[in-house]
């Protein structure tokens, strides 16, 4: 039988703890990816679009992340689409990421007066040039702080994948558990690396939140 | 190939799952916002050093994964001598978690109230317990009702991970379903759309019953 000493542990987390900051990365990445996509489908302004993305965002929302997990990962194997667990996380994050990432633009594109959008076609600007010199400077800087502090979300959302199979921080936290008996100490470590992983964003999400509300 | 009829004579199956996840919904979301009422008034009217407490409460839940925190508390807190059933340790952790989410929200609504109208209040000779239910709590949740709300319906959502330590909820009823007879896409893309429609019904449930709480509003 193999011993584990608390480095052996410690070691195995951190290795773990790359595959949740990658998976991370790749689902905010592909997220961010999909939500521009369907935010510029809801600003056409073209109703059957609207009407997708608000389908959308309500299917993702409205049902839990494991179900989408499970859905992508058992239920495309049974239909004869092999993926891999890496995958099918990506897949589903990707979903709850950009479900979620849509709605708050929504709403940092909402403050801005309506006004401006007729000013800039007042003064000859077309579509795309409103969107570029009036709108995304101003949206993206009401944006930045709730989307750092959703990245905390989609973070905390990979753990998830451990269910389906994926080896990150919370599966070898459970594997750990299963060859040390030792859940006390193995779940606070690994709760304590999601919380190191997460609270600088947090911290940071509330900065830019203050220096947001200052500067108006 | 799609076979939505394998489905019909497990329909008991998630029916129970469905109970359990209202249940344990219905339990969690009152014993959870009166943990965040209860934390959110410490943590803006307490001392100094309960306003701490509350605070590591509330980073230490928002910051690590749910998961996290029910394996925590099913498997690890056992080996320090306390044993939890998988159903009193979900509903544990899912009140903490809704506790330490609603602390934030209830918190921003308790200092949206100025200070002025909690004088006044006194002013006109309401005593601290009237100040606080009627001119504190009321408008204070009216405003972060919503918010609060979608919490509720978050957290909901989240429950799907207690299957994981095997309380029967929905989603167990679906695995349960799919080892049974394969139908794990047919299994799941049901199980997923009790959800929606399970949100979708709490949501309305919620505004109806934010229109009977805050019926004073509309009164003049």
């Amino acid at each position: 039988m193999i011993e584990f000493s608390n480095y052996d542990i410690l070691r195995n987390l951190m290795f773990a703890t790359q595959w949740t900051i990658l998976l991370s990365l790749a689902a905010f990445i592909g997220g961010t990816t999909v939500a521009l996509t369907l935010t510029a489908m809801r600003l056409t302004r073209n109703p059957t679009m609207q009407r997708i993305v608000k389908i959308y965002v309500e299917l993702f929302q409205g049902t839990p992340l494991l179900m989408q997990m499970f859905l992508c990962f058992f239920g495309l194997s049974m239909l004869g689409y092999e993926i891999s667990a890496w995958g099918a996380a990506i897949l589903s994050l990707t979903f709850f990421t950009s479900a979620f990432l849509v709605e708050i633009w929504r709403g940092c594109i909402d403050t801005l007066p309506k006004g401006q959008w007729e000013a800039s076609r007042c003064i000859g600007l077309s579509f795309l040039q409103t969107l570029r010199f009036i709108i995304l400077p101003q949206a993206i800087r009401v944006a930045t702080a709730p989307t750092v502090g959703f990245s905390v979300q989609v973070i905390k959302g990979t753990a998830l994948a451990s269910v389906i199979g994926f080896v990150e921080l919370t599966k070898v936290g459970t594997m750990l558990n299963n060859a040390t008996f030792e859940p006390f100490k193995v779940f606070t470590l690994v709760a304590l690396i999601y919380f190191i992983l997460c609270y600088p964003l947090s911290l940071y999400s509330k900065h830019l939140e203050k220096k947001f509300n200052v500067s108006r | 190939m799609l076979y939505f009829s394998d489905l019909l004579q497990y329909s008991d199956v998630f029916l129970s799952g469905l109970k359990t996840t209202v249940e344990l919904t219905v339990l969690t979301t009152i014993l959870g916002v009166a943990l965040g009422t209860a934390c959110a008034t410490i943590r803006q009217y307490g001392n100094r050093a309960s306003q701490r407490v509350v605070s590591v409460y509330v980073e230490l839940i928002r910051n690590t994964p749910f998961i996290v925190q029910l394996f925590f508390i099913f498997f690890g807190l056992p080996a320090i001598g306390m044993m939890l059933s998988p159903w009193e340790a979900s509903m544990i952790a899912l009140t903490i978690n809704l506790g330490a989410y609603s602390t934030e929200i209830i918190r921003a609504g308790l200092a949206s109230i100025s200070k002025g109208q909690i004088e006044a209040a006194k002013v006109l000779g309401l005593n601290f317990r009237q100040t606080l239910t009627r001119v504190i709590f009321v408008p204070a949740f009216e405003k972060i009702y919503p918010a609060l709300t979608s919490q509720c319906i978050i957290v909901m959502l989240g429950s799907a991970v207690i299957s994981q330590i095997s309380v029967q909820d929905l989603t167990y009823a679906a695995n349960l379903v799919q080892s049974r007879n394969f139908r794990a896409f047919e299994s799941y893309l049901v199980t997923a759309l009790m959800y929606l429609g399970l949100s979708i019904l709490l949501r309305f449930a919620f505004n109806a019953l934010g229109k009977r709480l805050f019926a004073y509003r509309t009164a003049d």
